[in-house]
């Protein structure tokens, strides 16, 4: 208290008073799982000395096990973009529900666009539209699955913000007309045959390629844009954001655009990845999204959590999913340890809150 | 009229439905002078605030600031014209760190063409921040904590400084110490006096009688709606304001109205 009457103390802008970040936690609880792996694959009597990310091979071309680190990451990868877009939202206080269906509905959009006209010789056979519809060149799926994905967020955003629907309810209904707009698109019948252009948007480790990107990308423009600050205020105090001029239901649609357009494009390479695009598509990816939100540190009531966070819970999600395979254990215990993941984390959190306070 | 009356208003009036929470308001303050506005719980001072600043919109009366006719359509317009507010609520955003919460709503900012992502610039924010603290002698720790991990004394502060920093015109603040420490409270009047001395207008709603009769130049009081008495502060006591507070005294020129 002395430091701060006046008379005393210093005005001072101090770099090494910064408080240890959240996200280190996180790459520490990363960490401590690899090395649980690690343990478990030397001790495990049927694992026969297996490593899990270092080459156990005798082999000195490399250290770690490649094929291991790209599968972790791939596999989620496109969960990993939605929840890119679930990150902003949540910061706002706010929650998306309707990813995972607008993954479906976009795929089967942008598949429909992006068809060949001939397979082996003969006429697509999943046809959705005419041959007016065949060959495009790859940027119309893309843009078109981006267009639908701002639509839905702006109905979002507009409901939430203009006519205060909690978010919650918003987006379940938007949860359930996204899958309602999926099946009937095509009647239930899968989508394929789309042209080579299409397919390469997300062939390989390009579903990787896209979500780091976007990651900086958002890194950056949550960190060191207006849209971010006013991100953070909303989600802080939305009061204080409205009466420092903020204009927050502008915002919140802003925001819920942003998001949806990301589970779209998600949709769009889910389905180029897939070379098809069925109606049951991204089942649970709004949920897997929202607890790769929390496991990053994420605060459901707002103003906390980032980009970093974010991508290092998708990358915890990975290696456990990754892990359990390795041990050779079912899915089902897989399912199990992320749910006890995802409230170890939240309750790790709220010590470490109230602590601070 | 004279450009040394700061702020004007006339038969200011806000109504709420049919509760009539603020009745023919006439107010005028000079050029450095600090009034206070005082009265009970309900006596229509935060609405008269709301009024001024733009947060509601008034029901009735015109407003004036410096000499000029003023309308604000939302509180960025009354700051935009040089009204800074310290609500009684703060309106201070937890999770972000002083510069943020000073700069909230009007970021310094490079690559302006980049609409909502113009890109801010940190590094003058955090410089005017440091100056707008000087110049109110308030004092904090290191501006890059979150508003989360400050006293109330400091998060007051903060909030008082943001008026600093933009150059204002006219400074309201809304019961600035009622949840402070003696200690807290101190300084915050410190600021008000360094403010005073500066010449900065000020508008103080406040219940506390002794820090009203140590920082002000007039008090205004407010009962039921309605302005009851306009008196300097060398013509009063606190028995005498209390009197006009509970309605046991009513200004000569406000009897009519008063009934």
């Amino acid at each position: 208290m002395e430091e701060t009457s006046h008379g005393t103390g210093g005005l001072t802008f101090d770099k090494s008073k910064r408080s240890w970040p959240n996200e280190m936690n996180i790459l520490l609880a990363l960490i401590i799982i690899i090395v649980i792996f690690e343990i478990l694959g030397q001790a495990l009597p049927y694992m026969k000395d297996q490593s899990f990310l270092f080459d156990s091979r005798d082999r000195f071309d490399s250290i770690f096990n490649e094929a291991r680190l790209k599968i972790i990451i791939l596999q989620v990868a496109i969960i990993g973009i939605i929840a890119l877009g679930v990150t902003q939202v949540i910061i706002t206080a706010g929650i998306d529900l309707s990813s995972g269906p607008l993954v479906a509905a976009t795929a089967m959009i942008a598949m429909s666009l992006a068809q060949t006209e001939l397979v082996n010789g003969y006429p697509n056979p999943k046809a959705v539209f005419g041959v007016w519809a065949m060959d495009l060149p790859v940027i119309i799926p893309v843009v078109a699955g981006l267009i639908f994905g701002a639509m839905i967020g702006a109905i979002n955003g507009t409901f939430i913000a203009y006519f205060r629907i909690p978010p919650f309810i918003a987006t379940l209904g938007m949860f359930m007309i996204c899958r309602g707009i999926a099946l009937w698109w095509s009647g239930g019948n899968p989508v394929s045959f789309p042209t080579e252009s299409f397919k390469s948007i997300g062939a390989g480790m390009m579903p990787v390629f896209w979500f780091l990107s976007l990651a900086v990308i958002f890194h950056f423009i949550l960190k060191y844009t207006v849209y971010g600050k006013h991100t953070y205020a909303i989600g802080s105090n939305e009061e204080a954001a409205r009466m420092s001029g903020i204009n927050v239901k502008r915002h919140k649609v802003l925001v819920y655009m942003i998001a949806s357009m990301l589970a779209a494009f998600a949709g769009v390479i889910l389905s180029a990845k897939a070379s098809t695009a069925q109606a049951g598509m991204g089942e649970f990816y709004e949920l897997f999204a929202i607890a790769m939100a929390v496991i990053g540190g994420i605060s459901l009531t707002g103003g906390r959590g980032s980009i970093i966070g974010t991508v290092l819970g998708a990358m915890v999600f990975g290696v456990i999913r990754s892990g359990f395979t390795f041990v050779k254990l079912d899915g089902s215990y897989q399912l199990m340890a992320m749910g006890g993941i995802i409230i170890a984390a939240v309750v790790l959190d709220q010590y470490r809150q109230r602590n601070k306070a | 009229m004279s450009e040394d009356i700061v702020l004007k208003a006339e038969d200011l009036t806000k109504h709420y439905g049919g509760v009539h929470a603020l009745e023919g308001a006439d107010f005028e303050m000079k050029k450095g002078e600090h009034v206070a506005i005082m009265g009970d719980n309900g006596a229509g001072k935060s609405t008269f605030v709301r009024q001024i600043t733009g947060v509601e919109q008034r029901t009735r009366g015109k407003v004036w600031l410096y000499g000029e006719e003023v309308n604000f359509a939302g509180p960025l317009d009354a700051r935009e014209a040089g009204i800074e507010t310290v609500f009684q609520t703060l309106a201070l955003a937890d999770d972000l760190d002083v510069p943020d919460n000073l700069f909230l709503g009007r970021e310094k900012t490079f690559a302006n063409w980049l609409g909502p992502f113009r890109i801010l610039d940190y590094k003058g924010m955090r410089k005017a921040t440091l100056a707008g603290l000087e110049k109110t002698a308030v004092k904090i720790p290191n501006i890059r904590n979150t508003i989360q991990n400050m006293s109330g004394g400091q998060r007051q502060c903060v909030a008082i400084a943001r008026t600093a920093t933009f150059q204002s015109r006219l400074t309201i603040m809304d019961e600035p110490t009622a949840a402070l420490g003696v200690q807290e409270t101190e300084q915050v009047e410190h600021i008000i006096k360094t403010l005073k001395e500066n010449g900065e207008p000020l508008i103080l709603v406040s219940h506390n009688m002794r820090q009203v009769f140590d920082l002000v130049d007039r008090i205004v009081v407010f009962r039921r709606g309605r302005i009851c008495a306009n008196l300097a502060k060398a013509d009063t006591d606190p028995q005498d304001v209390v009197a006009y507070i509970t309605g046991a005294k009513t200004g000569e020129e406000y009897r009519e109205s008063a009934l």
